[in-house]
C-alpha cells in the first residue's frame, strides 16, 4: 500500500515538472491577488495589519480552487482513473497519493510565500510565523476537502466554476480558523486552541476525505 | 437501453468475441464486465460471487484495455508502463519494461512523451500492458486492434492465442468480424434491433 502511495506522489510530482505552467499560475495568481489588496486600498499600516491574514488566507482558497478542477479531470479523460480504479492496488492509497501530491505542488508553494507576500501587510514578525504555520496546518485541508469536490464534479459541464461553488463553504471552517489563529497572534493571546482545532481538522480530513473520494470517483467511472 | 437479455458465462480458454454496428453498445458492455459501469438490471458474476462486492479481489484478477489508452500524456510509454506494474503488483523491472516495449517497436520512442507519440504507437503502448498481464486470468480489451498495423495486429492475436492456450479468458470487442478467428472462440453479436 505504501509502495502505490509512494508510486502515486512520484508520478504526479513528475507531471507536475512536465506541465510546470500549470504549477506557476495558481502560485502567481496567489502571489497577484494578495499584492492587489494594498494597492487597492490605503496604504494605511494599521488597517493594512488588520485585514493582511484574511487577504492572504482569501487568496490560498481561491487559488487552491483555481488548481481542482484538474486533480482527476486528466486521468478521467485519458482512462488512468480506470486503469486506476481496476488497479489490484486498493483505491484508497492511491486517492491518498494524489491529494498528497496536490497538497505538494499548490498548498506548500502558497506556504513558502507566505512570509514575503505578509511583509506588503506590515505583519509582525509573530503574526508572520503565525501566519505561515496557519496555512501549513490549513493548506492540507484545502487539498482534502477539494479532492472531494473534484471527484463530485468529474465530467460534469462548467466543473470548475462548480468545484468552486461546492467547496468554498467548505473551505469556511479553515479559513475562519486560520485567520483567527494569526488575529490571536498579533494580539499575544494563546493559539493553543487554534492549532489543536486545525490539527484535529486534518486528522479527521486525512480519515474521511479518501473515502469520500473513492466513493465519488467509483461513481464517476 | 442499449441492451438487454444479453448472458454468457466465460471458462479458461475460452475467447469470447463482441461484435456489433458503432453505438450497438459493446464498449459499456465491457465496461459493465468489469465493474465501472453498474448494469441497470442483472448482475456480473466472479467464480459465482456478484462483483460489486469484491472490489480489488476482482479487479486483481483482470486486464482491461479500454477505448481510451490509460496513458498519461506527459510521461514517456515506459513511465506509464511502470507506474502500471507498480499498481497491478508486479515488480518495475528495467528489463522486463524495456523487453515489453521493443517486442511493440517501442524501444526507439520510449523516452517521448506520450503526447508525442502517432494513434498506433500509443495503442501499442496501452497493449504493451497486457505483457505484463500475464497472470491475470481474465483480459477484456476494447477495440484492441484500432489504429494498429498489420505486424502490430498479428502480434496482438498472437498474445490473445497465447493467454487463451495458457487457460485465460478474453472478452474482446471489434467493430468488425475478424478475419481469421480463432477455432474455439465464440461470438456475441449486439444487434441494435432492442430498443
Amino acid at each position: 500500500m505504501m509502495t502505490v502511495l509512494v508510486c502515486i506522489v512520484r508520478r504526479d510530482l513528475l507531471v507536475a515538472t512536465r506541465r510546470r505552467a500549470d504549477v506557476l499560475t495558481a502560485v502567481v495568481f496567489f502571489a497577484v491577488v494578495v499584492s492587489l489588496f494594498p494597492l487597492a486600498t490605503t496604504p494605511d499600516a494599521e488597517l493594512l495589519r488588520n485585514i493582511g491574514p484574511g487577504v492572504v488566507w482569501v487568496a490560498a482558497l481561491l487559488s487552491s480552487v483555481l488548481t481542482l478542477p484538474r486533480l482527476f479531470s486528466v486521468d478521467h479523460t485519458d482512462g488512468t482513473l480506470d486503469q486506476m480504479l481496476l488497479s489490484a492496488s486498493p483505491i484508497g492509497a492511491i486517492v491518498s497519493g494524489k491529494i498528497i501530491a496536490h497538497w505538494l505542488t499548490a498548498g506548500l508553494p502558497l506556504v513558502v510565500l507566505s512570509p514575503v507576500l505578509a511583509l506588503q501587510f506590515d505583519l509582525a514578525p509573530g503574526a508572520m510565523l503565525a501566519l505561515t504555520s496557519s496555512l501549513f496546518l490549513g493548506t492540507p485541508v484545502l487539498s482534502l476537502i477539494g479532492a472531494i469536490g473534484a471527484a463530485l464534479t468529474l465530467g460534469a459541464r462548467g466543473a470548475g466554476v462548480l468545484v468552486s461553488l461546492l467547496v468554498l463553504p467548505l473551505y469556511v471552517p479553515v479559513l475562519v480558523l486560520g485567520t483567527g489563529l494569526v488575529n490571536a497572534a498579533g494580539a499575544g493571546l494563546d493559539t493553543s486552541a487554534h492549532f489543536m482545532l486545525l490539527t484535529a481538522m486534518i486528522v479527521s480530513a486525512c480519515v474521511l476525505a479518501p473515502w469520500a473520494v473513492s466513493t465519488a470517483l467509483r461513481g464517476a467511472a | 437501453m442499449l441492451f438487454r437479455s444479453v448472458s454468457f458465462a466465460l471458462k479458461p480458454h475460452e475467447l469470447l468475441h463482441v461484435v456489433g454496428a458503432n453505438g450497438s453498445g459493446k464498449s459499456s458492455l465491457l465496461r459493465i464486465a468489469c465493474g465501472l459501469l453498474e448494469p441497470s438490471a442483472g448482475e456480473v458474476r466472479w467464480n459465482g460471487a456478484a462483483i460489486n462486492g469484491l472490489h480489488e479481489d476482482y479487479s486483481r484478477g483482470l486486464a482491461y484495455v479500454g477505448h481510451a489508452d490509460g496513458l498519461n500524456q506527459d510521461l514517456t510509454a515506459s513511465e506509464n508502463l511502470r507506474i502500471a506494474c507498480v499498481l497491478s503488483h508486479v515488480k518495475p523491472d528495467h528489463g522486463l519494461v524495456t523487453r515489453t516495449l521493443a517486442a511493440l517497436a517501442l524501444d526507439r520512442c520510449a523516452r517521448e512523451p506520450v503526447r508525442t507519440l502517432s494513434q498506433g504507437q500509443r495503442r501499442r503502448a496501452a497493449i504493451a500492458r497486457l505483457v505484463l498481464a500475464e497472470d491475470k486470468p481474465l483480459w477484456l480489451l476494447d477495440e484492441p486492434f484500432s489504429a494498429l498495423d498489420a505486424s502490430a495486429v498479428e502480434y496482438v492475436s498472437g498474445l490473445v492465442e497465447t493467454h487463451c492456450a495458457r487457460g485465460g479468458m478474453v472478452i474482446m470487442t471489434t467493430h468488425d468480424r475478424l478475419p481469421r478467428l480463432r477455432a474455439g472462440a465464440r461470438e456475441l453479436v449486439l444487434s441494435e434491433s432492442v430498443s
